[in-house]
């Protein structure tokens, strides 16, 4: 079907878990420099040594973020064929929670960062751009300034430049589904988007990650409009197909491959 | 002190040999020997022992013409036996017979020829340097769990593929001295295959999550076996013995011409080679929405429990078509689902009792006779949270994996992330005694969240007196920890450091500061070899440590050993 990625090959998640990689090097105190600017001094300082008493510092958030950020991605990433683990999905999204809670205390949960618009966030990661995605699909609203091109998430250290033009084909090619309202640039617009929608409506709406998930348990459909706020199955289709498309990895069998985009292609005709 | 009494290796690297045998009783004789060009690993002249090799290796020797499903053990070349000959065995179980006992080379089973040199194999002959080249891992080998029965005579391992072997421990004679009790295999099975749901499109994984061997009633063995969602009753009998004599049958089974049968005879049971059977007896399935993480039999030997994620269910050994719910934490609204079940047990004497743990790292104790359904607890275990120590991961390192009672009932034992705990069933607010398994971690834990080794379930067992506990670490390290001496060791489960009867060494993981010699560095542990699954022997001090697809078993040697 067209728009749909190619479910044999998914390279940007790969690159994806290759910054994070690279993040967690940084914050377990072994300092690459790799021509990545850090706003603070302070150098190797983990997460956890950092929490105590540097709730406000710059470093602290970037922590903070780029943990939101794993933890989004790694409730996303579940198999598609054998059932996902509830437990390891419990405690990540219990992490999330505790993460929401603390920047909506801190005042920080509008993200207004002194990035600005034009210079591209050297440490945020894509995997918030592909989410604000998704999310923007949902909400419909928000044209935002064009504020840093299509993919301004990318780290400028990540030796695997090439990557980054790889991930613009795949990635122009998911998001045809809802192709109105790609090329939203102005990542700082997709945070928002991304924390507005977690926190919008009811108090606690990442909960809403388990909504329906007894009945459709094992739709990660469900897991993912769960997560951005919406339930409409119409709006999830769009991350249905990303995820069905994204989640087998290259090795996975052809047989797989073939159930997931039948599947995929049937909740988009449902819609 | 610890001795390597025997290294028990699942499976062979990929179409390489490895220098076991098999025990003779656990394979059936060869169906036939048919001509085959030798397999391409086994041109090396001077390996003269026998090779098991990985059925999908073998099955890929193309289309068999003698049948399918069925596996091969292939001789050396310089057996005179084999050549460039194959014995086929049959094909129970369906996947090739793994382990044997590193006691030496010795005969091929099937053609009872020995080898011309007479003696055992010197294992200093065979070249072992590709098995270092070639560090292949099956998935389906890697150990998933490991339990000794309740004499130790057993001990029972399950495996990623849905299998079962069953090792049993050899009388110790005087004839054999070097045969101190260990374990050979005695039975091997396949208790589960893989599924697949077609309502909701997902595999059911053949992944054996835990096995619990029943109480001895009778000549015969059994256990539970279970994987995410179906329980198994396995029932282990043996043979020895077969009726001969038969009046209108000959001895292969085929009818007798009745005018040669001048008398009548009595059969008699004549001795025969002994047959280990199993058979499936009861199967406990669709009772739970959720994969079960644990079983525990009650101490009443009639019942028993299976936890999921959610739910906790009673079953009747006896009938498997009705279970009760005893336990139920899902919320009304799953948006609401902060906590899971990790894992539970029976009181060991008391059959009314149990206790299940949570992610959240508390334990419940639970009476069943204060209700049908026990959702309230009778008593809630949980320390209160260290406010020096907290981050992001707290609740994660909290996570119980693994909850035991200790053989007196008394105490519980409990494994989060990065410590034992030992908790009193009188006192509630705390735990008795904790020890940390792996403190030096807890700098890393952004980066073991990443790699999703922070979701790791270690499992913890107590010794037979209650004194010592053990858990296992990484870098196929475990720990032990004495209660009485408050002593603790560590100590490493590895080919080269397991050579039989050699004294384990203990080692240490040095956190920076002085290093000595031997110590391994935090940033050097390989995060990929963890051991997750180990048992402790209910009488002796016999430990069997499960280190990916190779189980360990260890004993402690008080006289020293002679050559």
């Amino acid at each position: 079907m067209h728009g749909l990625m190619d479910p044999l090959h998914p390279p940007h998640l790969y690159v994806l878990f290759h910054k994070y990689a690279y993040h967690a090097q940084q914050f377990e105190g072994t300092m690459f420099a790799r021509g990545l600017k850090r706003k603070s001094a302070e150098d190797g300082e983990d997460v956890e040594g950092g929490l105590a008493g540097t709730q406000a510092t710059p470093s602290y958030s970037l922590q903070r973020q780029s943990l939101l950020d794993m933890s989004l991605v790694k409730l996303q990433l579940c198999h598609m064929l054998v059932e996902p683990n509830l437990c390891r999905s419990v405690l990540i999204a219990n992490t999330v929670r505790q993460i929401q809670e603390e920047m909506t205390q801190d005042g920080t949960w509008r993200v207004v960062a002194p990035q600005a618009a034009g210079r591209a966030p050297l440490d945020r990661l894509v995997s918030t751009e592909i989410l604000c995605r998704s999310v923007r699909e949902q909400e419909g609203e928000h044209p935002a300034p064009d504020g840093g091109g299509r993919m301004p998430g990318l780290v400028p250290g990540l030796s695997a430049v090439p990557s980054a033009q790889a991930l613009r084909s795949p990635q122009s090619s998911l998001w045809e589904v809802d192709s109105s309202r790609e090329n939203r640039g102005g990542f700082q617009k997709s945070l928002d988007q991304i924390f507005e929608t977690l926190e919008s409506k009811t108090p606690g709406s990442v909960e809403e990650l388990f909504s329906d998930v007894d009945s459709s348990y094992y739709d990660l459909d469900a897991v993912l409009t769960g997560m951005v706020g919406s339930t409409q199955p119409g709006h999830g289709s769009g991350l249905q197909a990303f995820t069905s498309a994204a989640t087998p990895p290259p090795g996975s069998s052809c047989r797989s491959d073939l159930g997931e985009l039948d599947h995929a292609v049937e909740i988009l005709v449902e819609t | 002190m610890l001795v390597a009494s025997q290294a028990l290796l699942w499976g062979a690297p990929r179409g390489l040999p490895t220098n076991f045998t098999v025990s003779q009783r656990s394979l059936p004789l060869p169906l036939c020997t048919i001509d085959t060009p030798p397999h391409p690993a086994l041109s090396l002249p001077d390996l003269h022992v026998m090779y098991l090799l990985h059925l999908v290796e073998l099955a890929s020797l193309g289309d068999q013409p003698h049948g399918r499903g069925e596996f091969y053990l292939f001789c050396s070349p310089c057996y005179p036996c084999a050549g460039n000959a194959a014995a086929a065995w049959p094909a129970r179980p369906a996947r090739p017979l793994r382990i044997a006992s590193v006691r030496g080379g010795g005969a091929c089973p099937g053609h009872r020829a020995r080898p011309s040199m007479g003696e055992d194999t010197d294992t200093r002959k065979i070249n072992h340097s590709f098995l270092r080249d070639h560090s292949y891992v099956t998935e389906a080998d890697i150990i998933s769990t490991v339990e000794f029965n309740h004499t130790g005579e057993l001990l029972a391992t399950g495996d990623k593929g849905g299998r079962v072997v069953i090792f049993q421990r050899e009388p110790e004679s005087k004839n054999a001295p070097h045969s101190q009790g260990e374990y050979d295999v005695y039975s091997t099975f396949q208790s589960h295959e893989p599924e697949f749901d077609y309502l909701k499109s997902l595999e059911i994984e053949e992944k054996i999550n835990k096995i619990k061997w029943l109480p001895q009633q009778n000549a015969a063995h059994s256990l539970l076996s279970t994987n995410d969602k179906t329980i198994k009753l396995w029932k282990i009998t043996e043979r020895d013995k077969r009726p001969e004599g038969y009046n209108l049958k000959d001895e292969e089974g085929k009818l007798k011409d009745l005018s040669t049968v001048t008398s009548l005879q009595v059969p008699v049971l004549k001795p025969m080679d002994l047959m280990v059977e199993v058979s499936p007896r009861r199967v406990f399935a669709n009772g739970h929405t959720y994969h079960i993480n644990s079983i525990s039999v009650n101490s009443d030997c009639e019942t028993y429990m299976s936890a999921d994620d959610l739910r906790i269910n009673l079953w009747h050994l006896a009938i498997t078509d009705r279970s009760f719910n005893i336990v139920d934490i899902k919320p009304a609204n799953m948006e609401d689902l902060t906590e899971v079940i990790t894992a539970s047990e029976f009181h060991p004497h008391h059959c009314n009792l149990f206790v299940y743990s949570s992610s959240k790292g508390s334990l419940r104790l639970c009476d069943m006779r204060a209700a049908a359904l026990c959702d309230k607890h009778s008593k809630l275990f949980e320390e209160p949270e260290d406010p020096s120590n907290r981050s992001f991961f707290s609740e994660i390192i909290s996570s119980v994996s693994d909850v035991k009672f200790s053989h007196s009932g008394r105490y519980m034992l409990t494994r989060d992330y990065l410590t034992v705990k030992v908790w009193d069933l009188n006192m509630e607010a705390r735990p008795i005694e904790t020890y940390q398994v792996h403190d030096y971690l807890r700098s890393k834990l952004c980066s073991l969240y990443e790699n999703d080794c922070i979701f790791d379930k270690f499992e913890c067992a107590w010794n037979g007196s209650d004194s010592v506990i053990m858990t296992g670490a990484y870098n196929n390290f475990f720990r032990m920890f004495d209660r009485n001496t408050k002593r603790d060791v560590t100590l490493e489960a590895s080919r080269e450091s397991s050579k039989p009867r050699a004294v384990l060494k203990p080692r240490r993981v040095c956190v920076g500061g002085k290093r000595r010699r031997d110590d391994i560095s935090v940033d050097s542990l390989d995060f990929t070899k963890k051991i997750l699954h180990t048992a402790w022997h209910p009488a002796e001090n016999i430990i069997a440590i499960a280190a990916t697809n190779n189980l360990y078993i260890f004993q402690d040697k008080v006289n020293s050993e002679m050559h």
